[in-house]
């Protein structure tokens, strides 16, 4: 792939001025790309080019070229698994509550934080919120479970109500509740933190031009501060509905277990237990579990592009 | 001076309402924050407590039957403090290979289209392997086709190449002034030479948070030690969690067997498994406040390319 460009850069700049500089100049970039581009081939395109699999009865012995093929058997197969069903309704649920309730709880906490006037407080109430974003899944999942478990605090906590205890963490009714309510936990001080940068950029000016006009505060905060960072809130907004196929794969297995999974499995822990054979599987099914991978990769990147196509020409964000 | 006056002019202006409203907003802000921290406390309070009183369901923010057994045990486990090394080791090693790979490609993709002639295709190169994966399966089944299980490198090198953090440097790179390039390439230097003595230098900040955060994803990556790694070489976080997951499958299939109570006494109890989760938060907590910082610059800085 390289090799093609590189070809082609020999061959085109004979017109400019400074042919030979230009050459050098150019093969200089490109040895600076090679380490990455290895890097990239072989861990994320070849696996994508292993997606084959997915069509074939694989098998270690004969690889990725070598299996029989079977076309699309898989897929009728996974999708007259109730469980595949389940999977694909779990994921979309859980992914949505999440985005939701972290967006709206994001834009009204950062709304009250920069309302308050002591800048200690301020700092330090964001600081706290933003300290479990930087923590794993492994480590908070368990605290969680934990909590959450019959012995655990929250139980302790109700007792003093009177309220018998629950075994949150098993119980079908309330499992997703807590994987969204400790999701937000973990992820509002992040968007926080982003909608607090653009309420401080928004012009002082215009406050005080509206103070001057005889503006309250709370005309302030719905007819200056909301409206200077809707940019920012249609963004994220967009950005996040990208994840709706993203339900949270580390969290949910660190805090699943057998008696949830008909509200809590997702499709990416079904593809790790069913496609790598860990925990309830028996045997590894290579080829069911990359199609269960397809699946969720074909309509995540569709939704994915949907949502950064339709930032770039709302708000003309751009990757690169 | 103006901004005194008018504020000292708000003081005396203020409504009871407002007043009100902020003295509310910020106590249950404060609130907000502690109950946030709960989860944390009880962690720290669980170490502290005795295993009966933990088995019981006592332990709530304040330890109960104050021990340091936990701790004790803890600091006479190798396989911990390996596995500690091990992802120091991690954290070292794989921050370094991935900050040298994307900081090379980072410099030629923040030139224009013109000066950089493949540079389009390398963005789209680099772009679908930001949208599209090939899945769990055939990324596992490739790693252990190039004999990487239960080395370091199936830890460092799949994510190495991190686009994402390359773009962060890319748009990093552009606010570095032109004149600085154009004076160096007319004393001759190559663009080797522009990168590490003129790039580099001038956008340490962004280097600095770039590195923070590569660092931190690798302290907290755990799930590909979990199916790469023997027990003997995992990280600390992939241990813990390994751990862990053993001892509640166990305890979930004993409980009701008193034959077996003499296998349940060998499982670690949970005051042990909450002192080890609270000593991985530990490194974290020194940093990521800088982290938040360097964060909240970046934005700044990502704001200003529009």
């Amino acid at each position: 792939m390289e090799q093609t460009t590189q070809t082609r850069m020999l061959s085109e700049p004979v017109k400019s001025r400074k042919p030979r500089v230009h050459i050098k100049e150019q093969l200089t970039f490109h040895s600076m790309m090679v380490p990455g581009v290895i890097l990239a081939i072989i861990f994320q395109i070849v696996p994508m080019v292993g997606i084959v699999m997915a069509f074939e009865q694989y098998n270690v012995v004969q690889g990725f070229f070598g299996s029989p093929w079977v076309g699309m058997r898989n897929f009728y197969m996974l999708f007259n698994r109730p469980d595949f069903v389940r999977a694909v309704w779990n994921t979309v649920v859980i992914a949505f509550w999440k985005i939701l309730f972290t967006s709206v709880l994001s834009i009204i906490l950062a709304l009250l934080i920069n309302e308050v006037r002591i800048k200690n407080i301020k700092k330090t109430v964001q600081t706290i919120l933003f300290l479990p974003y930087f923590l794993s899944w492994a480590l908070l999942g368990n605290i969680m479970v934990n909590l959450f478990s019959l012995t655990g605090a929250f139980n302790n906590f109700l007792g003093i109500f009177g309220i018998k205890p629950v075994y949150w963490i098993i119980s079908n009714t309330w499992f997703r509740t807590i994987i969204v309510a400790s999701d937000v936990w973990k992820t509002i001080g992040y968007q926080i933190v982003v909608f607090l940068a653009a309420i401080v950029n928004i012009d002082p000016a215009l406050y005080e031009a509206a103070k001057i006009d005889g503006a309250n505060n709370t005309q302030l905060c719905f007819h200056i501060t909301i409206p200077g960072i809707m940019s920012m809130i249609v963004l994220m907004c967009i950005l996040n509905i990208g994840n709706i196929m993203n339900a949270g794969f580390e969290q949910i297995l660190v805090m699943y277990n057998p008696s949830v999974y008909e509200t809590g499995d997702i499709l990416d822990t079904m593809a790790y237990r069913i496609g790598l054979g860990i925990g309830g599987g028996s045997t590894a099914q290579y080829s069911m579990g990359t199609a269960i991978g397809l699946f969720k990769s074909v309509i995540s990147c569709a939704v994915f592009s949907l949502s950064y196509f339709l930032a770039y020409k709302i708000k003309g964000y751009k990757i690169f | 001076m103006l901004q005194e006056m008018t504020k000292t002019k708000n003081r005396v202006k203020i409504a009871p309402s407002r007043r009100a409203f902020l003295v509310i907003n910020t106590v249950l802000l404060i609130l907000l924050a502690v109950v946030c921290m709960i989860p944390f406390f009880n962690l720290l309070a669980t170490s502290l407590s005795s295993n009966e009183a933990v088995d019981a369901g006592a332990v709530g923010l304040i330890p109960v039957g104050f021990t340091l057994n936990a701790y004790k045990v803890l600091v006479t486990k190798v396989a911990f403090f390996r596995a500690f090394g091990y992802s120091v080791l991690r954290v070292i090693l794989g921050t370094a290979i991935s900050m040298a790979v994307i900081t090379l490609g980072a410099y030629p993709l923040s030139k224009n289209a013109h000066a950089f002639r493949g540079r389009i295709f390398y963005a789209a190169f680099f772009i679908l392997t930001m949208f599209f994966s090939g899945g769990l399966v055939p990324t596992y089944i490739i790693i252990s086709k190039l004999r990487l299980n239960n080395t370091i490198f199936a830890l460092v090198l799949p994510t190495a190449m991190n686009a994402w953090n390359m773009v962060l440097l890319v748009n990093f790179f552009r606010q570095v002034p032109k004149d600085l390039e154009e004076s160096a390439k007319i004393e001759g230097a190559g663009h080797y030479r522009i990168l590490l003595q003129i790039i580099l230098p001038v956008s340490l900040p962004a280097l600095a948070t770039v590195i923070l955060f590569t660092a931190i994803q690798h302290w907290n990556a755990w799930f590909d030690g979990t199916i790469y790694m023997q027990p003997d070489k995992m990280p600390l976080q992939s241990y813990i969690y390994t751990m862990i997951n053993e001892a509640t499958s166990l305890r979930q299939s004993l409980t009701n067997d008193p034959n077996q109570a003499e296998l349940l006494a060998t499982i670690p109890p949970k005051t042990l498994e909450s002192a080890q989760i609270f000593i991985a938060i530990l490194p974290i907590i020194p940093i990521y406040p800088f982290a938040q910082k360097f964060f909240i610059k970046g934005l700044v800085l990502g704001s200003v390319k529009e």
